[in-house]
């Protein structure tokens, strides 16, 4: 659908005070060859934000997604500037509510409703993706210049140097925030601040309830079916040890000691299962040895559990590297392993103990 | 011991360094920094392997070898012995 108005249907020049709502200064010509420049605006509807809930939760995950091609935001002219998106909406709507009163082109990217640093690593934010969309959107013609404004990010799967050969189009990298645009677009300079990421308590938050919702699911099944051994307690404190390897763990991220997310979720682990322990350890229902061995086996089960989920953390996180993780893995997976089962075991023979020999000890 | 952070992949030629400061701009961790003649490798370990200066470096003076960094895609491709799938359609890992 064309939603411009052609130059020579609207009544009135540019210093017109009519009604006419959206006159784009673009020729016929270019009109004929650009079909469809969809329009966008810089207003976030109580549906937007509804969905921006749904997004982050996880909700209807393949549905947050906008209709890739190329958006007139304000009023733009043949010298307005482009800027790249991905077709997420959380993506694109930062962007077009960031750039409130410039008027501008938005060029959306088909990645399959992914956003820009996650589908940039996965290459469908790229060089191949960009040059077709510039392409089946007649850009070219719509525009003088030959500049897009392309988020940092992106540059995880944009080529810059190969889109200026294969399209002639100078890709720029702006900040890695959308909101720092209206900055940067005054002198089209980003500071240091504007090209780090960062990794807040608010942007580790929002990824805590994703991580719990896409974790595998039989994960959960198996770690709960086999805490049923310990009772009514093991089950509560697997509980305790899996909303500390996803919730707690990320907010406290930075204050844990050492670096590996593994070490650092086995402390973490260690720290919410010792009042459990605790408990086990200082009961006296039954033989000594059974409490205390009892307490021993919450200490080898659950910290491993949240050191687990912290170490899955690695792949939100935005400074681990993939040799780091790995290395992470080999390090640390066989002895979470290790002391789950030995910690398993241990349960199990107890509890036979106890059930053999009368009494329960929990 | 506690750190796996300490070495990555990456790899500098300065002779083969334009000076273009794309690497400096594109990297989110500032491990590059703009110099006098060629680019400054500055901060080498913060580097995430995301391969952003690799794929902008004009003249493949930068190496890195880059993937998602998803613990559930790895260790699924160590047990399994497939390719690294990484995450679902919706949501990054
Ligand atoms: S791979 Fe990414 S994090 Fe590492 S130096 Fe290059 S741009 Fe920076
Ligand atoms: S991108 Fe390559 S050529 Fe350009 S400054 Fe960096 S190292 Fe040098």
């Amino acid at each position: 659908m064309s939603i411009l108005p052609k130059k020579e249907d609207s009544n009135c020049g540019t210093s017109c005070c009519g009604p006419a709502p959206m006159v784009l200064d673009l020729n016929t010509e270019s009109l004929s060859k650009q079909k469809d420049i969809k329009i966008a605006t810089s207003e976030i509807t109580a549906a937007n934000r509804l969905d921006h809930l749904f997004a982050r939760l996880g909700i209807k995950r393949s549905e947050h997604r906008v209709e890739p091609g190329l958006y007139a935001l304000g009023k733009p002219t043949r010298n307005s500037p482009v800027f790249v998106s991905a077709n997420y909406t959380l993506s694109f709507d930062a962007l077009r509510s960031s750039l409130v009163g410039i008027d501008g082109y938005i060029l959306v990217l088909d990645t399959k409703g992914v956003n820009v640093w996650c589908a940039a690593g996965k290459g469908t934010f790229g060089t191949d993706e960009l040059v077709f969309r510039i392409e089946v959107t007649g850009l070219a013609d719509v525009v003088d210049h030959r500049v897009l404004i392309v988020p940092q990010l992106g540059a995880t799967g944009v080529t810059a140097h190969k889109v200026k050969s294969r399209t002639g189009f100078k890709v720029e990298y702006g900040p890695v925030r959308a909101s720092d645009l209206p900055e940067y677009m005054k002198d089209r300079r980003a500071t240091d601040e504007m090209r780090r990421v960062r990794f807040t308590l608010l942007d580790r938050m929002v990824l805590a309830p994703v991580e719990l919702l896409l974790m595998p699911k039989i994960l959960l099944v198996v770690i709960l079916g086999i805490s049923l051994i310990g009772g009514v307690m093991g089950v509560f404190s697997a509980i305790v040890a899996i909303l500390a390897g996803t919730i707690l763990f990320p907010m406290l991220l930075p204050l844990l000691p050492t670096k590996d997310f593994s070490t650092k979720g086995f402390i973490l682990g260690f720290l919410v299962i010792l009042p459990f322990s605790w408990n086990a350890f200082m009961a006296t229902d039954t033989i000594w040895w059974l409490h205390k061995g009892l307490a021993l086996s919450f200490l080898l089960i659950m910290p491993p559990i949240t050191a687990f989920f912290a170490l899955n953390f690695t792949g939100a996180s935005t400074f681990t590297s993939v040799v780091g993780v790995k290395k992470e893995i080999y390090r640390y997976v066989p002895i979470m392993a290790l002391m789950f089962v030995i910690g398993v075991l241990l349960m199990i023979v107890l509890r036979l103990i106890s059930i053999t020999g009368g009494g329960s000890y929990v | 011991m506690f750190d796996s952070y300490t070495e990555n992949t990456l790899e500098y030629d300065p002779k083969l360094c334009i000076n273009c400061g794309m690497c400096s701009t594109v990297c989110p961790h500032g491990v590059f920094r703009d110099g006098e003649k060629t680019a400054q490798l500055v901060d080498k370990k913060a580097c995430m392997e995301c391969g952003a200066c690799h794929l902008n470096c004009p003249t493949d003076a930068i190496k890195v070898e880059s993937g998602v960094g998803c613990a559930y895609a790895m260790m699924w491709s160590a047990i399994t012995g497939q390719k690294e799938v990484t995450c679902g359609d919706g949501e990054c890992c």
